[in-house]
């Protein structure tokens, strides 16, 4: 096992499974000898060719489109928005067509593509390309959302995506790209709807997603020193979402944290926080918190854009108000 | 080209009468009150759906519209299974959780009718992708109306396509009105078929209620389509008799334009070249349309005495 950066998590899951099964092909703006916008698809095209590392016009609804009747033809597309935030331009071939065809078509249709798109705030690219919008995907059935937050995980979960017979949207988290971590050499897979025990506590539970599991373990390591034991759930992906795992971990610890870098207002963590209200009332002992975007576009001049996104110092904060 | 023979013109007749029939008996049910949500007739159009489908080879495939009963039809769609599935039966072929909007039925290459105005492009695309990725000969036609021809995701699947030379045929059905709004007002050109030169494809004028037009065209289209030479856009001159919906007062447009319309119905014309050309005789072909009364009466009863699906299915089919 060697240590891999995220991003190369990614380009070895693709490779593997386009080794593996012919059907399995990429599309996307500058996905081919450009390697991808953020250079996720590097070296695919010299390996594939051009038949099977396609690039497309910037039309974002016949990228998504076109891989969903392709998909629904019986191939295995990955497609790339440069941006989580071009979805917007795509909405529908996502959310009216490829969601929603198998069930609308009385369960004859298959539509086993996945759409990779990066998110998150950090680099500077202000509101328009700096977007968390899982909780987006998550209201809309016949979707699957994987966000990984580790080089494992994202190769695990990629394998996954492609070889699962729904649509599945991956979100990779910008400034997750060159984080560095075991991953095997060999193919594998990473279950959608498993959530991972990324740090073992009994005080608190912090449920945190994509780069937010970075930021709970550094605010746990810190709580420790103070004596408070931080456990570290990631759902890694959040539809399905393993609601087991978070109550289980809330029934040892009494108090719920969770962390994520949408926005908070009706974001992700409110779907966790009413669950864990409606199952597990009983067992809290103090209020649950959310850490989470404040309800702003993102700004883009940096000490602005830093203090919108949330720390692993507001971890610290909200697990110490409920401790 | 060579005309298409007897057993051809002959199905193209029956498949005509058949879209007739059976838009007719939904028209009558509906304002019944038997039929739930949204229904959007083909009628005055069949000439389109049925030349386009005469075509195309069964494993060839075809996105449809929001109006889409009449591609169904004619791509081979079996009448019980839409009657019920219109019905909102458990029979029907989206097992009652599609509707009139939804049919597909992928064994036929009926990759769906759409509910969104223009979304059938991007999807055509994937599929004729799809074919021309596994080195089949099988062709796609996207069915689109003079509305979604002003949509974005038209427009970047004509690109696409020709960019890629994807075997897909563009078919429009200019009908003259997207919803309530006439063509002159909702676009500058008179010909559909014009944004094709913007793609470098072929784009031609036919009249959209002589079926043999619209299926020589396409004819056309589809070969070259079929030589790995790319797409073609098929303008398809026609109009629609009914309102946008059923229930549509239709008040934006006048009685002497549908009546002008209603004298240049599809089925007549083509039952008088029949007989002209002796492929039959009017007792022939009334015999095929007695026919194909009684399929539709059968449909109905079918589709009547088929069961609603259970509410423990309402979770079944969100995944595969």
């Amino acid at each position: 096992m060697a240590n891999k950066t995220y991003l190369q998590a990614l380009n070895e899951a693709m490779r593997q499974e386009m080794e593996r099964d012919e059907n399995v092909f990429i599309l996307g703006e500058d996905v081919g000898q450009f390697g991808g916008c953020f250079g996720v698809t590097k070296g695919l095209f010299d390996r594939f060719g051009e038949a099977r590392v396609i690039d497309t016009p910037i039309t974002e609804s016949v990228i998504v489109g076109t891989a969903a009747g392709a998909a629904a033809s019986g191939l295995r597309p990955i497609a790339e928005l440069m941006f989580v935030d071009f979805i917007g331009v795509a909405l529908d071939q996502l959310f009216n067509q490829a969601a929603k065809m198998r069930f609308m078509f009385g369960g004859k249709a298959k539509v086993p593509m996945t759409l990779r798109m990066p998110q998150g705030a950090g680099v500077g690219a202000a509101a328009q390309h700096s977007q968390s919008l899982e909780a987006w995907f998550m209201h809309i059935p016949g979707l699957k959302v994987a966000i990984p937050a580790t080089p494992h995980d994202a190769k695990g979960l990629l394998i996954s995506a492609i070889r699962d017979d729904n649509p599945v949207v991956f979100l990779e988290h910008k400034m997750l790209y060159g984080l560095e971590g075991e991953v095997p050499d060999e193919p594998y897979t990473v279950p959608f709807g498993q959530a991972d025990i990324k740090r073992v506590g009994t005080d608190v539970t912090v449920v945190a997603t994509s780069l937010m599991v970075q930021s709970a373990l550094a605010a746990a390591e810190r709580l420790a020193a103070e004596g408070v034991s931080v456990e570290v759930v990631d759902p890694r992906t959040v539809l399905p979402l393993d609601m087991d795992t978070i109550i289980e971990s809330v029934k040892k610890t009494h108090c719920l944290v969770v962390a994520h870098e949408a926005v908070g207002f009706a974001g992700p963590g409110a779907e966790i926080v009413a669950q864990v209200a409606e199952k597990a009332l009983d067992y809290l002992d103090a209020p649950v918190k959310r850490v989470a975007a404040p309800f702003s576009p993102i700004p883009f001049t940096p000490p602005l854009e830093k203090a919108w996104i949330p720390s692993a110092d507001d971890i610290v904060a909200a697990v110490k108000s409920i401790r | 080209m060579k005309s298409p023979d007897k057993k051809t013109l002959l199905e193209m007749f029956a498949t005509m009468n058949k879209i007739r029939e059976f838009e007719t008996k939904l028209q009558e049910f509906f304002a019944a009150g038997k039929i739930p949500g949204f229904v959007h007739l083909y009628l005055g159009e069949e000439a389109v759906a049925t030349g386009a489908c005469a075509a195309l080879d069964t494993t060839d495939s075809i996105t449809s519209t929001h109006r889409g009963h009449g591609h169904c039809l004619a791509k081979g769609g079996d009448l019980r299974r839409m009657m019920a599935e219109i019905y909102g039966r458990r029979t029907g072929y989206c097992k009652g959780k599609g509707g009139s909007m939804h049919i597909a039925d992928f064994d036929l290459g009926i990759l769906g009718a759409n509910g969104i105005v223009g979304a059938g492009g991007p999807l055509a695309c994937g599929s004729a992708f799809a074919q021309k990725y596994k080195k089949t000969d099988r062709v796609t036609v996207c069915f689109f109306g003079d509305g979604a021809s002003n949509q974005g995701t038209t427009q970047e699947s004509l690109n696409l396509a020709s960019a890629w030379k994807l075997p897909l045929v563009f078919v429009n059905e200019n009908n003259g009105y997207g919803i309530s709004c006439p063509q002159c007002k909702s676009m500058a050109v008179t010909d559909i078929a014009d944004r094709a030169a913007a793609y470098d494809m072929p784009g031609v004028v036919v009249d959209g209620n002589d079926v043999l037009a619209v299926y020589e065209a396409v004819t056309e289209a589809v070969k070259r389509a079929r030589r790995g030479e790319g797409p073609s856009l098929v303008e398809c001159k026609t109009y629609r008799w009914r309102g946008h919906f059923e229930g549509d007062a239709c008040t934006y447009r006048c009685v002497e334009e549908l009546n002008d319309w209603l004298a240049k119905d599809p089925i007549p014309r083509f039952a008088t070249k029949l007989v002209e050309a002796g492929i039959a005789s009017q007792d022939e072909l009334e015999a095929i349309s007695v026919g194909i009364k009684a399929d539709v009466e059968a449909a109905v009863a079918y589709a009547e005495a088929s069961p609603y699906p259970d509410a423990a299915e309402l979770l079944d089919d969100v995944y595969a």
